[in-house]
């Protein structure tokens, strides 16, 4: 007899992501859905605004990772504009970009996702959480803040602000570095390289006992989306996007980001506000829009370069890939996949830092509205993010498409949550730990939802458990 | 003493005000030290509790759900804070509200542009409708202080939350109130 299991009505707060699990007659998982459940607009409100308020404005999409957009932006300015941006303001938009992975992937490994690694998926809910790690292992939380903040302010050294900075313009950036600020960021880039060499051994350490979760958290083949430069290494910014399957083979390679409407289509859900993009070349009218799958994000860039692109990210990245088998295919792992490229920042940072070019005075062009449409990329922490604007000759937006990091992985975090709840649910009775794992699962993809919607990390949960007609047996609430 | 119980909430915003709480960076061991934080997106308590005594809210109300969570945290919270310009002003969140009817910005978004699947997402008890306009939280609620910014400067939601918890108002003069 399937249990029903009282929900208090008042614990359903807004803007959360929800888990559907629905059994069949033998009482075992038939299908999982999550859905998310906030929506913004700003397609729709952006019309009409200039496209040189647009980095600023679309910052406010997301407080994670608002450099991302800013990036996006100003690129798509740059495009309608045909502006060539000066050789320093490239150099720092890419510093800036690197501060913020680290910052968000600090956010995501320190604050969000420690607290399960460190203290269990059992551990007692109010605990579990960021301050629970500060009191239990106070030296590893104040490294992992002093990480986030570093990257932090990276980004306020550069841009202004450490949230939703006015810096990064269409044309290049607002300001330029002054020397005693680059000898000041040089200065503390030996701690954030250490911390994160810490944290990565310390992941390592941890791997051994967790071989249910590493073949439970999304572990299946899909396509791979990132940045690659022409040599295959690793970008975050410039370069082109690349395709590359299951085995590593490259399905579609140097693609402009002008083009990416010939390879990324988009589709709706009914139950759900973030839209679901997939690889358009596989997937014809009629088919299960699960044939375009394909993940971003870090477990996607590191299965999509060659190298990382610097000596002891390779290092990390040789180890990384002889334990996943080559191209790592559980998500589980992207949270390693996050910490050597927190590595990698901190050592191209280190390399960007030392050019002097990036003192130059000089870091903005200007042009007139030269084209109707410019598409804008960048690899937000999170994944692979697009702006594409269609300007009018006085540069007011007439049409705005953004493709967010996270909706890329929405399939993917679908399927997730289907794996989970077969591997670990056995019958209506859902026990506590088990749907703290289906949150972590979630939670591996790092999901901005502020993004598409909001929500980070420790986000409520509902599971409903439906019957094979649809009809309701029990639901499990957490929040 | 009892320690003073904290929350944190976020409705309609973009985390942003959240971020800002969190580059707060290493004073937050101080504020573990003072209170205890019972309710937040970053802590994984999963129901709003009750007798708060002071309850930090990003973001503006948009839709059913936001509205329903605000009315339950005023219900049991002593002091309620709108945290950030969305809360206090709508701000960027409240950018929708000339465009009218939300099914019109809806069918924008889900209907025009996608290649395949095109439709309103509409899924009762999971999708929550959109409110027909974006509201600031003291439309919707009573608010007993405001600390405005989008986001507010770390600085300002440090020396706002000291205050609270010492059971004085954040202030509101100066430096403490510029806008942006
Ligand atoms: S006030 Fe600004 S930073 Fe805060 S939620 Fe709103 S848009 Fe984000």
């Amino acid at each position: 007899m399937p249990h029903t299991v009282t929900i208090d009505p008042v614990s359903r707060i807004e803007g959360h992501a929800k888990v559907t699990i629905t059994l069949d007659d033998a009482g075992s998982v038939a299908s999982a859905r999550f859905h998310v459940t906030e929506f913004r607009g700003f397609e729709a409100f952006c019309v009409g605004r200039p496209v040189w308020e647009m980095p600023s404005l679309t910052a406010r999409t997301c407080g994670i990772c608002p450099v991302s957009h800013l990036l996006a932006s100003a690129k798509a300015g740059d495009a309608v504009m045909g502006a060539h941006i000066p050789p320093a303001a490239v150099l720092l938009r890419r510093v800036a970009n690197l501060g913020q992975i680290i910052q968000s992937h600090a956010l995501s490994f320190f604050h969000l996702s420690s607290p399960d690694l460190l203290l269990g998926w059992d551990a007692d809910p109010a605990r579990r959480n960021v301050f629970g790690v500060m009191a239990a292992e106070p030296d590893l939380a104040r490294r992992g803040i002093r990480l986030r903040s570093f990257g932090q302010s990276v980004i306020e050294a550069i841009a202004g602000r450490k949230v939703h900075s006015p810096g990064i313009v269409p044309g290049g950036v607002a300001n330029p570095m002054s020397a005693e600020t680059r000898d000041d960021l040089r200065d503390r880039l030996a701690e954030a390289h250490a911390t994160a060499q810490n944290a990565l051994t310390l992941f390592v350490g941890l791997l051994d006992g967790l071989d249910r979760e590493i073949r439970s958290f999304g572990d299946f083949p899909s396509l791979f989306l990132g940045l690659a430069n022409d040599e295959g290494v690793w970008a975050h910014d410039g370069g082109h996007l690349r395709f590359v399957d299951a085995t590593g083979a490259v399905v579609a390679d140097h693609i402009d980001a002008a083009d990416y409407r010939d390879w990324i289509g988009e589709a709706v859900q009914h139950d759900s506000y973030l839209k679901s993009p997939y690889f358009k070349p596989l997937v014809d009218r009629h088919d299960d829009v699960n044939r375009g799958m394909y993940r971003v994000g870090p477990l996607a860039r590191l299965n999509v370069c060659a190298t990382m692109g610097s000596p002891l990210a390779d290092e990390a990245l040789a180890a990384y890939r002889e334990r996943a088998g080559g191209i790592a295919t559980s998500s589980f792992f992207a949270h390693w996949a996050r910490l050597i490229e927190v590595i990698a920042a901190t050592e191209q940072m280190a390399t960007l830092l030392a050019d002097d070019t990036i003192l130059d005075p000089m870091v903005r062009a200007t042009g007139r509205i030269s084209h109707p449409r410019g598409v804008g990329v960048s690899e937000a922490p999170r994944g692979t993010l697009f702006h594409d604007y269609t300007v009018d000759e006085y540069g007011l937006l007439e049409h705005v498409n953004m493709i967010i990091a996270t909706g890329q992985n929405n399939l993917a975090m679908n399927a997730t949550v289907l794996q989970i709840a077969r591997e670990w649910i056995d019958g209506p009775d859902i026990p506590e730990p088990v749907l703290n794992r289906i949150e972590a699962g979630i939670r591996a993809f790092d999901p901005c939802l502020s993004c598409s919607t909001h929500a980070i990390g420790q986000m409520p949960l509902a599971v409903e458990l439906l019957d094979a007609s649809g009809a309701r047996i029990s639901e499990r609430r957490r929040g | 003493m009892t320690r003073p119980r904290l929350a944190t909430v976020w409705l309609g915003g973009c985390s942003g005000c959240h971020m800002s709480l969190l580059d707060t960076d290493e004073w937050l061991f101080e504020l573990a030290a003072a209170a205890d934080l019972v309710y937040s997106p970053i802590v994984d308590v999963k129901e709003f509790p009750h007798d708060v005594d002071v309850c930090l809210v990003e973001g503006a109300v948009a839709n059913e759900d936001n509205l329903e969570f605000a009315r339950l945290v005023r219900e049991r919270s002593a002091i309620v804070v709108s945290f950030g310009d969305c809360a206090v002003s709508g701000n960027v969140t409240a950018m929708r509200n000339p465009l009218g009817d939300p099914e019109g910005i809806l069918r924008r978004v889900y209907v025009d542009a996608p290649d395949r699947d095109a439709q309103v997402p509409h899924a009762p008890g999971i999708v929550p409708l959109l409110l027909a306009q974006v509201r600031p939280l003291h439309q919707v609620i009573d608010v007993d202080a405001f600390v405005p910014g989008c986001p507010a400067p770390a600085g300002r939601i440090r020396e706002a939350i000291e205050a609270l918890l010492a059971g004085r108002r954040p202030p509101t003069t100066g430096e403490s109130i510029r806008f942006g």
